[in-house]
């Protein structure tokens, strides 16, 4: 295809794309590294309905002219990226000399918010991402052995746990899982515990918010998996039962090849999507146990003072953590679109 | 219906997985059926902290309504609190998003999967890389320009940013899929005089449609389900479902409007299982055609 | 296609109109003409004001009531000129709008055109008026009075006295858990800290400075008070929210809690609960604490304010139709249990005792400093560590100070 051709092709495209996601990252990009101006703090008296107290405020007409004059706010650097809410450097350097062993060092450097908050996000992307796919391929093995009338509403069915408002399913699953909800009450009578609560215990509730991630993302692996095996060429696996291949064989060497390329799609996808996790720490209220890079920026921005620098320092360091997990995954793109356009 | 011969399965796998099968059922269908079952009951029971019986007896609900049901919850939000004008708007953007997101995206779609040279694939990891920034941070971004430039609060606005933030799914979607419709059909064309643009028109088009509308229902999924772009960038009156049942819900959750939430919930449901009975076949042969490719 | 989407989108606009004012009269607020646009937060006292505002004539009201205020107020009103003329704000929400410098002084005005308002409701900062203040709200006691009763005692007049309570009643095993708390992580827990901290009597801050000071005596022993409290809470208490805490009050299950006063409302009405429950359900003064004078909790008032960015007829507009929504006018038998309001005229029902006698017990204010709202997500963030047992009182306070330290650098609070 020719440059001119290709240009027009993807104008449409690249235009929203540039307009309203490039331009917003690189003012994210300069945003991290600029930090509102030193603010100059004054004592004054504040009456409110319940009388008077002293209290401070930032002196207005003292920063007026500095924000005039630098209205991006003072050049920081690779400060906010570098301290104790983010990567911590010098914190984790003084631990490291200050701990007595490996695991007093690990304990101390989870306290810090960044690596506690990259613990939790690490272990649900390596569990939930596997899982649901996993989870989707046998339910559209199912799906596609019943009787074709039924699948139209068996899709739909499976594809609830997508449909339903996140904030509404969350809401109610929330209330289930209560010790006096239906499916805490039933997990109380299977581990023979009255006393259990998911919502009292970290480990529980990581493996809660799992199971929730896993249930809500199942779909889009059934989805995508049901079409694919729907397209395995029906002519290479009848030839392989005249060559005498075994049931397994057949799937070994002729549906899974088929369905390698939409596996590794969906990894790509459900990586991303997995590490930005963030809706079912705000839905359970589970932020006393497990938190997330993505918490961390809805923390800064739904604050009553807001931290647009820390919002965006985080942003940037999710985008490199994306990179850094997809490469793998990037590298075999690479080959196989080499071979594609050769 | 005749079934293949590579379809049949052993009695045992058969079992297997009809077993399987129906305990997904159960696990992905109860939260909603209980929903469902909840919504004709008052909050006091559908959220007991007291017994998850009374979900299922509702004594509440005897008491406070004198019924065992009651369609209060569904009155209070389509008939008090207008939710069809929510229910409207969302038709509007949804609608829009998923007709200009596979616009865009086909043509781009295409482009990339014809194109031999390097820069297409990087462009794809570009696209890649844009769709790992967090939608929050961006949202937040877009709230000042707007307010300034006074594009805040209309149901464009909403509906050009959504497609935006789609983009590089639909993009790399339609471009595995584009992949492998073959190139001949295209290039033969071509050799016939054609365009790209027309062979693009004539030839690629009409054989398109399945993966088109397998992209498209991942975008009406988006734009349906969407709470962060929505809530943040309409006004009171453009709201859209999301955002309008998150008000019910509000910060402090005034008495019986979480029931107006959940039967809102419930009544959005039913159009969505028409839609994927319908577009069941096509969801299924949309991949058939062309599989997605890593 | 685009013609008919275009048809549709027009006429839900033109059929939606935000609040559009009632059937009846509309009430002349003294407006010539103006633009009012009005956010605020989404709860029934704020709905009353915002549509008393739409019934003024001779100008376009809309309003804005959204959870998500906190975050479209400041980029809403830092336009020129500004989408929103007024913001309803909190005692600790306004400080983010004073930080960036969006709303106006309203000394002129009210020189001009608001002699009626009492002194009383202007907030003055620095001796400027910044905002109008319309209602108060505070957290206090709740309590069961059969199950006191039961156990023969007064409602716990301290925190300590709380615990002796809590104790008789498990022992008595009328209730496993007696004791309610909104704990849930962050900003709930935070907002728990800062009361039991203020009734120890401790200090935020060194004196006009921004340098953090919780991580003193004072601030070990507020959060042992917190942990002895949460060993009678619901073992989920750390994701209880105000929601939470009063589904599990309605359900009978807590005889004793600090809740917020606009809550006490729903809680004693006959809906949502069973008739021992609500009709026993009664409210009392704050709690002190560690043999303080100081009430271990804040006090709130919930205002008004005039956007800086807009023409001075929107900002005329804008202050008329907010006085007429907080005048003596909107009280009526329906608005008058909406909250504690401090305008002319309000008669304290009995749910709003809590909050009045809050008031006369000389609590403190919730602190109205820039760097407050910094400190507040810090607690937020830190203190559930302590509370779920991972690490010792000293540590969690520790940590929120470097939180805290870390996002003041950000800020230009401390260098």
């Amino acid at each position: 295809m020719k440059h001119r051709t290709f240009l027009w092709f993807m104008l449409p495209s690249a235009t929203a794309m540039v307009l309203f996601i490039a331009l917003p990252i690189v003012s994210v990009l300069i945003q991290s590294v600029y930090a509102p101006h030193e603010q100059v703090i004054r004592e004054v008296e504040n009456c409110t309905l319940f009388g008077c107290t002293t209290s401070t405020v930032i002196d207005q007409e003292a920063t007026r002219a500095l924000r005039e004059a630098e209205p991006l706010g003072r050049f920081v650097g690779t400060a906010i990226y570098t301290d104790r809410n983010h990567l911590a450097l010098s914190q984790i350097g003084a631990l490291w000399s200050a701990s007595s062993g490996i695991g007093d060092f690990t304990g101390k450097l989870l306290n810090l918010p960044f690596y506690g908050a990259l613990a939790f996000t690490l272990t649900y992307t390596a569990l939930v991402t596997p899982l649901s796919i996993i989870l989707g391929f046998v339910i559209a093995l199912s799906v596609n052995a019943v009787p074709r009338l039924m699948r139209g509403p068996m899709i739909f069915v499976s594809l609830l746990p997508m449909i339903v408002t996140p904030l509404v399913g969350a809401l109610i699953l929330f209330w289930m899982v209560d010790a006096r909800g239906i499916l805490g009450a039933a997990m109380q009578a299977l581990a023979g515990d009255p006393d259990l609560s998911v919502k009292a215990s970290t480990p529980l509730m990581w493996a809660m918010l799992i199971v929730y991630g896993i249930w809500s993302s199942a779909p889009f692996a059934f989805v995508v998996y049901y079409a694919g095996l729907q397209t395995v060429p029906q002519d290479s696996l009848e030839s392989a039962m005249i060559d005498g291949a075994s049931r397994w064989e057949r799937i070994r060497y002729v549906v899974i090849p088929h369905l390698v390329p939409l596996t590794t799609f969906m990894a790509l996808i459900k990586i991303m999507d997995n590490f930005r996790v963030f809706e079912p720490i705000v839905s359970f209220n589970a932020a006393a146990h497990a938190q997330s890079l993505s918490f961390f920026i809805y923390s800064d921005l739904g604050g009553e003072t807001r931290l647009l620098s820390s919002a965006a320092a985080t942003s940037v360091l999710t985008i490199l953590g994306v990179v850094i997990l997809l490469s793998p995954v990037l590298v075999r793109t690479w080959r196989s679109f080499g071979k594609g356009a050769a | 219906m005749t079934t293949r011969i590579a379809d049949r399965r052993p009695a045992a796998l058969q079992l297997f997985l009809t077993g399987f099968l129906v305990l997904w059922l159960i696990i992905a269908a109860f939260p909603f059926l209980w929903t469902l079952w909840g919504s004709f009951k008052v909050e006091g029971d559908f959220f007991s902290k007291a017994d998850w019986m009374n979900a299922l007896t509702g004594p509440l609900t005897q008491a406070e309504t004198g019924a065992a049901f009651t369609g209060a919850g569904y009155w209070g939000a389509w008939v008090q609190e207008e939710f069809w004008r929510a229910a409207l708007n969302t038709l509007i953007v949804v609608v829009s998003v998923v007709c200009i997101s596979l616009t865009f995206g086909t043509l781009g779609g295409y482009a990339l999967s014809r194109s031999p040279y390097r820069y297409a694939f990087w462009l794809l990891i570009v696209a890649l890389v844009f769709r790992a920034m967090p939608p929050i941070t961006l949202v937040s971004g877009y709230l000042l320009p707007f307010f300034q430039w006074n594009l805040w609060g209309h149901l464009p606005t909403a509906i050009i940013v959504l497609v935006a933030i789609n983009q590089p799914f639909t993009l790399w979607m339609l471009t595995s899929f584009f992949r492998n419709i073959p190139k001949d059909l295209d290039e033969s064309a071509m050799v016939d005089g054609c365009s790209r643009f027309q062979a693009f028109r004539h030839v690629i088009i009409p054989v398109m449609w399945p993966g088109v509308i397998t992209t498209g229902l991942f975008s009406f999924l988006l734009a349906y389900n969407d709470f962060a772009v929505t809530a943040m960038l309409l006004s009171k009156e453009n709201q859209t479902m999301v955002p309008k049942i998150a008000s019910f819900l509000g910060t402090t959750q005034t008495k019986g409007n979480v029931m107006f939430a959940v039967s809102s919930v419930v009544s959005v449901t039913a159009p969505l299982f028409l839609l994927v009975l319908f577009f069941q076949r096509q969801i299924v042969s949309g991949l058939t055609a062309g599989a997605v490719k890593g | 296609m685009t013609i008919s989407m275009k048809g549709l989108a027009l006429s839900a606009l033109l059929g939606a109109t935000a609040l559009s004012p009632s059937a009846g009269l509309a009430a002349d607020c003294g407006i010539e003409a103006g633009r009012v646009s009005i956010v605020g937060n989404e709860f029934p006292a704020i709905k009353t004001v915002a549509a008393a505002a739409a019934d003024c004539a001779n100008a376009e009201v809309k309003a804005n009531l959204t959870a998500d205020h906190q975050k479209i107020n400041l980029p809403g009103m830092q336009g020129n000129p500004a989408e929103y003329t007024s913001a309803i704000i909190a005692t600790s929400s306004i400080v983010a709008l004073m930080n960036e410098d969006v709303i106006r002084p309203l000394d002129d005005l009210v020189a001009a055109l608001g002699q009626d308002i009492p002194k009383q409701q202007l907030i003055t900062i620095d001796g400027r008026v910044m905002a109008v203040g319309f209602m108060a709200n505070a957290q206090h006691l709740v309590y069961r009075k059969d199950v006191l009763e039961q156990v023969g005692l007064e409602p716990p007049k301290t925190y300590e006295e709380m615990l002796a309570a809590a104790e008789k009643i498990r022992a008595a095993g009328i209730m496993q858990n007696p004791v309610g708390g909104a704990y849930a992580a962050g900003w709930n827990l935070a907002q728990e800290f800062v009361n039991m901290y203020t009734g120890m009597g401790g200090e935020f801050f060194e004196p006009g400075t921004p340098n953090v000071s919780v991580n003193n005596d004072k601030g070990v022993a507020a959060l042992e008070m917190m942990k002895a409290l949460s060993g009678y809470m619901n073992p989920d208490f750390l994701t209880h929210d105000s929601n939470a805490t009063s589904a599990e009050w309605e359900a009978g299950n807590v005889a004793l809690m600090n809740m917020w006063g606009s809550r006490t409302g729903v809680l004693m009405d006959a809906e949502g609960s069973a008739p021992e429950v609500h009709t026993n359900t009664m409210v009392g003064a704050p709690m002190k604490v560690g043999g303080g004078d100081t009430p271990a909790t804040t006090l709130w008032w919930d205002g008004w304010t005039v956007a800086r960015n807009i023409s001075d007829e929107d900002a005329a507009a804008t202050f008329l139709a907010m006085k007429h929504a907080t005048s003596p006018a909107i009280l009526n038998d329906e608005t008058m249990g909406q909250a504690v309001w401090m305008i002319a005229g309000y008669e304290p029902a009995p749910v709003n005792a809590g909050v009045m006698q809050t008031m006369t017990m000389g609590a403190k204010p919730y602190p109205m400093l820039p760097y407050m709202g910094l400190l507040h997500t810090a607690l937020g963030d830190n203190l559930a560590d302590y509370l779920t047992g991972k690490e010792d009182a000293a540590t969690a306070l520790a940590d929120v100070e470097a939180a805290y330290v870390a996002a003041a650098r950000e800020k230009g609070f401390l260098q």
